[in-house]
């Protein structure tokens, strides 16, 4: 089994799938020649030419729309958000026409289109390229949301994205695109709404989306040299969200913190917070903790960057709270 | 074009009984606009639609039982009753549906235009749309697109002279045709109250686009007689009654057409008037259906969230 990087996942998706069925496309800022500032889609117009590889101008509402038109009429296309914060210019093609275009015509008409972005911060670009925004386009019915937390998670929601027969929007931490993990040679695809619990536990959850599931990890390793044994799950999709998996293994622990890079405040932790306070709240020995960016806009300065986004030691240090009994209404 | 303004009227009349949920914008007087468009088209090129959109929808072949059960709410309506009045989609008639976003869909129909070319089929995308749309940033991207790849679409700009409750003028700087050829799109003016003008104008920019030569813009001069929703009734502080009859009087599409074939011995006004009073009984007996058909099971509220794979 090869190890290679997120990016590498990312591309060799895209590029079994075009190969597979001729009606995918990619379509965004400069995918072809330049592949992306990431260097991610490099290659792909060399094998499908820059007809199933379109550079467009940068007008990202205008080619959110065209993908939406494309993909009604029988296209499956890929389209490439340069940075997660660019959601807020595409949000009336995403929100208001794709995640609404299947209900509102009864079922008759359906949207299979795939929106690749990213998300993460301390890569000391600002506000404005450091936003993680998964929880808006989850709010809206309509959308499925993956949040790939490695290459191997990345390659497989990413083909069962494009497979997909409704609007996904799936995020890539923009900072783990050269982080390597062991991917199958054989094809596989990763279900949606199925969770993988990558650390089995006793005392206490970690729920971690994308990067954070390796904040949680290492959070578990720091925990078990304090004798605290940390269960660690990545949902992997949001929406759908894989609540029996989560559920269950709080039922065992009584305990759970959620880790998430978007802004705690109405966000993905608060949604998986409140599912397991309604839905385990008897099983329960300690509130649920959420952990999710500060509720600020992201600085440029990297002393005051860096202390937005959830830390490993800071998970561990909140879970040996809970642990430990110690009342923890005051975080 | 009488079955659309047959249609307004009954439309019209629902909302003014209170037998129809919420509101509905009345596509009467510019018929010549869709009809002459729509005749230029074949079943398998697509449309888009917009708020005031029932005329496109019953020139690109809607029938009246469905159209009528869908303003209603109803199961069998065209979106099972999920859409209403301003998301009519009726795929099987290639019409994409409309949209309550103003401009909404010029993404959609120009997707739709380069979908055609990527599958190499000479189907023709046209996105019609109102002067107000032409204020929206979303045009002026998809049409640079359209024209740098040289996409089978026609923009179909139906100026009826007001933008929701203000005049064009106070909207639109310079002129709106300029704005098309700025990006080196032909773009024409043509009488929207003059179907056989607007049909050979549209049959000829059909042609060329099926043979790759769009994009198009076309800018019809049109006129809504109601307001810009059927609850829009006091509108003299926008415009004058004189002003709507005059229209309504010299520059009504079907009177213009009528005209025209008694004159040319093609057909006689009591044979318009006989198709007239055979859409008013058809359209009768729509309504009936559809104020009778039944609403959509309440199990459905959250089905056609997504689409199973």
């Amino acid at each position: 089994m090869p190890e290679i990087t997120l990016s590498q996942a990312v591309n060799q998706a895209i590029a079994e799938e075009m190969r597979r069925d001729s009606n995918v496309f990619l379509i965004g800022e400069d995918v072809a020649e330049a592949g992306t500032p990431f260097k991610v889609t490099s290659g792909l117009v060399e094998e499908f030419s820059t007809e199933r590889v379109i550079d467009t101008p940068i007008s990202e509402p205008g080619f959110m729309g065209l993908a939406v038109g494309a993909a009604m009429t029988g296209s499956r296309p890929i389209v490439d958000l340069m940075f997660g914060d660019f959601l807020f210019l595409v949000m009336d093609q995403l929100c208001n026409q794709a995640a609404k275009i299947h209900y509102m015509s009864g079922g008759k008409l359906n949207v299979p289109l795939v929106l690749r972005t990213n998300l993460g911060a301390t890569r000391r670009s600002a506000a404005q390229h450091s936003q993680s925004l998964h929880a808006l386009v989850a709010h809206v019915p309509g959308l499925k949301v993956a949040m790939p937390s490695s290459a191997y998670e990345a390659k497989g929601l990413l083909k069962t994205a494009i497979r997909d027969n409704n609007p996904v929007v799936i995020f890539e931490d923009k900072l783990m695109y050269q982080d390597k993990a062991f991917v199958p040679d054989e094809e596989y695809l990763l279900p949606f709404g199925e969770a993988a619990i990558l650390k089995e536990g006793s005392d206490v959850t970690l729920i971690g989306t994308s990067s954070m599931r390796q904040v949680c990890e290492r959070a578990a390793i720091l925990l078990d040299k304090d004798g605290i044994n940390a269960e660690v799950i990545d949902p992997r999709t949001i929406v759908p969200l894989d609540e029996n998996t989560i559920l269950n293994s709080v039922k065992k622990t009584s305990r759970a913190i959620v880790v998430d890079e978007g802004h705690q405040n109405f966000g993905t932790t608060a949604e998986i917070a409140s599912r397991i306070s309604e839905k385990a709240f008897y099983y329960l020995d300690a509130p649920v903790i959420r952990m999710g960016a500060m509720d600020v806009p992201i600085p440029f300065s990297p002393v005051l960057e860096d202390l937005t986004v959830p830390t490993a030691e800071r998970v561990a240090e909140n879970a040996r709270k809970i642990v430990s009994g110690e009342l923890v209404h005051a975080l | 074009m009488t079955k659309i303004r047959v249609f307004e009227d009954n439309a019209n009349q629902l909302y003014l009984d209170a037998k129809m949920p919420g509101l509905t914008h009345m596509y009467s007087g510019e018929e010549a606009v869709a009809v002459g468009i729509c005749e230029a088209l074949r079943i398998s090129d697509k449309i888009t639609s917009t708020h005031r959109g029932h005329g496109h929808c019953m020139a690109k072949g809607a029938n009246f039982n469905q159209m009528f059960c869908e303003l209603l709410g109803k199961v069998e309506g065209y979106c099972r009753g999920k859409g209403g009045s301003m998301h009519i989609a009726d795929q099987a008639n290639g019409n994409l549906g409309a949209n309550a976003i103003v401009g909404g869909s010029m993404g959609i129909a120009t997707g739709s235009a380069l979908r055609a070319k990527l599958q190499k089929s000479d189907d023709v995308t046209v996105c019609f749309f109102g002067d107000g749309a032409t204020a929206q940033g979303l045009m002026y991207e998809v049409m640079n697109m359209a024209a740098l790849w040289q996409l089978p679409i026609i923009y179909a700009c139906e100026n009826n002279g007001y933008s929701e409750y203000t005049t064009t003028e106070e909207i639109a700087a310079g002129s709106i045709l300029e704005r098309a050829r700025a990006f080196g799109i032909e773009a024409f003016n043509v009488d929207g109250q003059d179907v056989i003008a607007v049909n050979k104008l549209a049959s000829d920019l059909v042609e060329k686009a099926r043979k790759g030569k769009g994009p198009f813009f076309i800018e019809l001069m049109t006129y809504r007689y109601h307001g810009h929703h059927v609850g829009d009734i006091n509108r003299t502080y926008y415009r004058s009654k004189k002003e709507e009859l005059d229209w309504k009087n010299n520059r009504d599409p079907i009177q213009i057409l009528g005209s025209f074939l008694e004159t040319e011995g093609i057909a006689s006004d009591a044979e318009l008037m006989e198709i007239r009073s055979i859409i008013s009984r058809e359209a009768k007996d729509a309504v009936d259906y559809a104020l009778n058909a039944a609403y959509p099971d309440i199990s459905e509220v959250d089905m056609h969230v997504f689409q199973e794979v």
